[in-house]
């Protein structure tokens, strides 16, 4: 005992929980890297892509003759070219039975059905003159109307495919009375009609796009025995199962590569036209080839996110006592139903509810197809979308019982004795302690100064409000135990894979299946694996993104990587230990139940006896002396299927200035607390809830794709398409809170999607609670300056003194009374008036 | 075709471009130097960002013809001697990257930026990086790491880009 403790004193310091420096970051400063269009291979050939002006158009008559006269080109291919070989792009999760679902070419054959969509494919000797050609190639279409406007497809006025008859392709309902985890919440609804309170909101979550950094690039190389295909993309291994099913080529003869990938954010969570037509064109021509995208055609093209009306109804009684919540959504699933589709919004059908105790709870979701750029994952998927809605609607429940939006939550959320806690949706939270982050992030915010200051401006009437908003999320992530997956209509599971190889020389290699692409992997699981086998963080070497080298995984995405592929690698490394311990006990000539492991090195009870691992791996390696029957071997796998989600959980607070003479909205402070239970780097956590934080503030405060009434996408450039800058943003106040997850051996909780979920919310609230005093309780996202404008001054119809004409002489006067009356387009005339 | 002679991180190429050819392209397809990366179409990303005889560029924004008998300097040509340069050390200290496709670019804009104000404010070192976008870290890292390698010039002789700068 005594000498176990001296050891565990002199043992290194833990490598868990330590800031460590990445292990990634060499490369990428010094500029060598391995981007996918860094790829150059002889003989090989590019791509370019003819694409669709129009959102909705049958295609009568295709000229290819110029582009394949054009000098350098080698072929041109038209979908009537590929019909018979292309199969479909696959829907991974058709939510219900009776999903309706359009075939998915990945060259339109006869019809196109969104403005971008791929007609035909140039391939020339160089990039350049693919692109030329491209401008050669002459489509003849014959327009038809499109299906643009989400709440008017929902209702099938224009079909977005005429030939399945309708464009409701899904609904999909959970009600905790069918359920059995809660009571109706229909009649809920009615009780607190006659003498509670029922608010009823209705909230527009507008079309993002994930906007990675590195466009999205694929090269094939058909001239092996195996067809090699490199790929900006998340998911390497479901491509590689997804491209032999759908392309009828056999698995073993697929290797998918997924290099240095440039972000993803849920937008490379995703099997491409692009990639389909860089193997067919490959495969039928012998040569490499590859297809790089410009910007343009990944803002048009590349999967778009959200796209919802969220429709609410909360019930409560007269103190503010949350008692229904009912929940009808329509989201536009686009022209196509993308890989995860319709499950988008579904993962969000659990986290309505959030962390109050409502006792009756219904979701109601209708996916709908239009004649734009099919929609699918991106950073939260489902779960940003719920936590806005919810983290609104309190805000709202509170204005009606007329107390502080903090009181409101702390009166109906789940206290930390209560875990762990079956929510009304079902699923059990297993830890957290919103009291905790929550009196943490007020502390670190100044809440009551702030709040002091802002009555205190509201009372001498100053132009510039301020307004506190606060967001107390949690979520769902971790993707996912295999048997829920099962019970959702997913088509895959959700395990894990991880191999441990000890190396003679005592280094040791990981294999994740956990594909990488910003953050951290190869840190944080050295961190992990040097603690569990006692070897140096320098010793650890993680390899992932090949097919043939981390020959199995289910990829990165849904904060997973860490709850699920680290769990793994644990599992693994443990048994790396057992069978290190069987060869230990053997050469140390003692009983196994007498070996104790610690700090890397096996040692006898009660003796100065013992092996290091780096010893037993070499003995391992040599094999001269190996107990009888024992392999000579430590490597060692493990699939880890998670028991259940991860649920962090956190408070962020925010601060906003608003100059109610312009309607400019700036961010003066933001206080993040999260738990996430254990911390494996604090550094990398930082990183992760800093950009998660952006993306989720851009959407409150900047981003939108935007169509035109011919279902072109106008915000198709970066010009257009406002991700922020620096100059946009400040710098934050971050810190935890830690209630370990009960679910895993760390401990960890997921932390990649947690800032972009909370921070969307807490922004809205804080803009809305700035300028609810002039009778506003809503502003539509994006919360630009002219929608705040006209928000504030709805009721004196356009501010106390029009601009006159005069004062803007270079401006025509519909534009003038335009801008005075704050409307930038139809949307805008949604602020403050959605009830 | 157009004749063009190019120093680049330090080595002299002669090459025969097409006069349409972008000097991003021209690093990346004709001499190899794929650390510099493309990013948008309407240089506003700033991924590509080197610098033309010491001051920064967006070498999409520029011809290679344009480059002609001129220095350039990529992120493959700051480490001297294996030597990080300061900002790529602050970069990696403060945990100012993460995907790392922004990353060559934005140094590159750090290095530019420390040039020509060496002790910058939070609000200029955000203004100077406003050509660059990122959508990983949220820029608060990078932000902190300019102030960082600006902290480390100041009280180090060699001055934050002055490597760089070398080679003009």
């Amino acid at each position: 005992m005594t000498v176990t403790e001296d050891r565990a004193e002199t043992a290194p310091k833990a490598e868990v929980g330590q800031a460590r420096r990445r292990k990634e970051d060499q490369r990428l400063i010094t500029g060598r890297t391995k981007w996918t269009d860094n790829i150059q291979l002889p003989g090989m050939l590019h791509l370019a892509m003819v694409r669709s002006p129009f959102a909705h158009a049958r295609i009568t008559n295709i000229d290819v003759e110029a582009a394949k006269a054009s000098p350098n080109v080698v072929s041109v291919l038209t979908g009537a070219d590929v019909a018979d070989e292309q199969g479909g792009l696959p829907n991974a999760w058709p939510i219900t039975p009776d999903q309706v679902t359009p075939n998915h070419p990945s060259i339109a054959v006869d019809r196109v059905t969104f403005a971008g969509e791929i007609v035909a494919v140039v391939v020339a000797r160089s990039a350049a003159a693919a692109r030329d050609a491209v401008e050669l190639v002459d489509v003849d279409y014959e327009e038809l109307p499109a299906a643009l406007d989400l709440k008017e497809a929902a209702e099938d006025k224009v079909l977005a495919h005429p030939d399945l008859g309708t464009n409701k392709s899904a609904l999909w309902v959970f009600d905790s009375e069918t359920a059995g985890s809660g009571s109706g919440v229909d009649a809920a609804i009615e009780a607190a009609r006659d003498g509670g309170i029922v608010i009823e909101r209705e909230y527009r979550q507008q079309r993002l796009i994930p906007a990675f950094m590195e466009p999205r690039s694929c090269v094939v190389d058909p001239t092996g025995d195996q067809i090699v295909v490199w790929t900006a993309t998340q998911i390497p291994h479901i491509l590689r199962f997804l491209m032999a099913a759908v392309l009828g080529y056999p698995e073993s003869k697929i290797r998918v590569i997924a290099p240095d990938v440039g972000g993803g954010f849920g937008g490379k969570l995703q099997t491409t036209p692009e990639e389909w037509i860089t193997f067919m064109a490959a495969r039928r021509l012998g040569k490499p080839c590859k297809y790089t995208e410009s910007r343009s055609e990944s803002l048009i093209a590349a999967h778009h996110g959200r796209d919802q009306w969220q429709k609410l109804t909360l019930s409560a009684e007269k103190d503010g006592t949350v008692t229904g919540l009912k929940v009808e959504l329509l989201a536009d699933l686009g022209s196509y139903v993308a890989l995860m589709g319709g499950g988008v919004p579904v993962l969000g059908a659990f986290m309505y509810n959030s962390i109050y105790k409502f006792p009756a709870y219904q979701f109601n979701c209708q996916t709908v197809l239009t004649n734009k750029t099919w929609t699918d994952a991106y950073r939260g998927a489902g779960r940003p979308e719920a936590t806005f809605a919810i983290e609104r609607i309190m805000d709202e429940l509170a204005a009606e019982v007329g107390v502080d939006p903090m009181a409101i939550r702390e009166q109906n959320w789940i206290t930390h004795e209560e875990f762990p806690f079956t929510s009304v949706a079902g699923l059990e939270y297993d830890s957290g302690n919103y009291e905790a982050a929550t009196e943490k992030a007020k502390k670190m915010f100044g809440y009551d100064a702030l709040r002091a200051e802002q009555e205190q401006r509201r009372a001498s009437e100053d132009p510039v409000q301020l307004g506190i908003g606060i967001s107390t999320f949690t979520e769902m992530c971790g993707l996912a135990p295999s048997r829920i997956l099962g019970a959702l209509d997913y088509g895959a599971g959700g395990w894990e894979h991880a191999s441990v190889r000890m190396l003679p020389t005592g280094k040791v290699e990981v294999l994740t299946g956990s594909s990488a692409h910003g953050q951290g992997h190869e840190t944080a699981w050295s961190q992990i694996v040097a603690d569990r086998l006692g070897v140096p963080f320098e010793d650890v070497e993680v390899l992932h993104g090949d097919t043939q080298i981390a020959h199995k995984g289910m990829d990165t995405y849904g904060s997973r990587s860490l709850v699920v592929g680290g769990e793994a690698v644990i599992k693994a490394a443990d048994k790396v230990i057992e069978k290190a311990k069987v060869i230990a006990a053997h050469l140390l000539e003692a009983s196994v139940d007498d070996l104790e492991f610690s700090g890397g090195r096996f040692g006898v009870k009660g003796t100065d006896q013992g092996l290091a691992m780096a010893e037993i791996a070499l003995a391992t390696f040599a094999a001269h002396n190996l107990p009888d029957g024992v392999e000579a071997s430590l490597d060692s796998d493990a699939t880890f299927d998670p028991v259940s989600f991860s649920y962090p959980h956190g408070t962020h607070l925010c601060a906003v200035e608003i100059d109610t003479e312009t309607g400019a909205v700036a961010m003066r402070k933001y206080v993040a607390v999260d738990d996430i239970g254990t911390i494996v780097n604090p550094l990398i956590v930082e990183g992760q809830v800093h950009g998660g934080l952006v993306q989720g503030i851009a959407q409150a405060l900047w981003e939108e794709a935007v169509h035109d009434d011919a279902g072109t996408l106008v915000s198709a450039s970066f010009v257009d398409y406002l991700v922020p800058t620096a100059a946009d943003t400040i710098s934050f106040d971050t810190a935890h809170t830690t209630s370990p997850s009960t679910t895993n051996t760390l401990g960890t909780k997921g932390v990649g999607e947690a800032g972009c979920i909370a921070s969307t919310p807490a922004v809205v609230n804080a803009v809305v609670d700035a300028i609810r005093h002039f009778g506003v309780n809503d502003v539509q996202m994006p919360c630009t300056p002219a929608r705040v404008y006209k928000a504030i001054h709805q009721q004196d119809q356009g501010g106390e003194t029009p601009t006159p004409g005069g004062a803007a002489p270079h401006f025509d006067e519909a534009d003038v009374a335009d801008r005075s009356a704050g409307a930038t387009d139809g949307a805008a005339a949604q602020a403050g008036d959605h009830q | 075709m157009t004749k063009i002679e190019v120093t680049v991180d330090g080595d002299v190429y002669t090459d025969d471009v097409e006069p349409r050819m972008l000097l991003v392209h021209y690093l990346r397809e004709k001499i190899g130097k794929v650390g510099t990366v493309v990013g948008c179409d309407t240089s506003n990303c700033g991924a590509c960002t080197v610098h033309l005889d010491g001051t920064s560029v967006k070498s999409c924004n520029v011809l290679a013809v344009q480059a002609d008998g001129h220095e350039v300097t990529t992120v493959e040509g700051l480490a001297v001697g294996g030597e990080l340069h300061p900002v790529q050390k602050a970069f990696h200290e403060c945990h100012a990257l993460q995907c790392g496709y922004c990353t060559p670019g934005m140094i590159m804009q750090s290095i530019d930026l420390l040039n020509d104000n060496p002790s910058p404010s939070e609000d200029e070192i955000r203004n100077g990086l406003e050509g660059n976008l990122c959508r990983c870290t949220g820029y608060h890292n990078i932000v902190k790491a300019v102030q960082q390698a600006a902290g480390a010039s100041s009280s180090e002789p060699i001055a934050a880009g002055s490597s760089a700068g070398g080679a003009a």
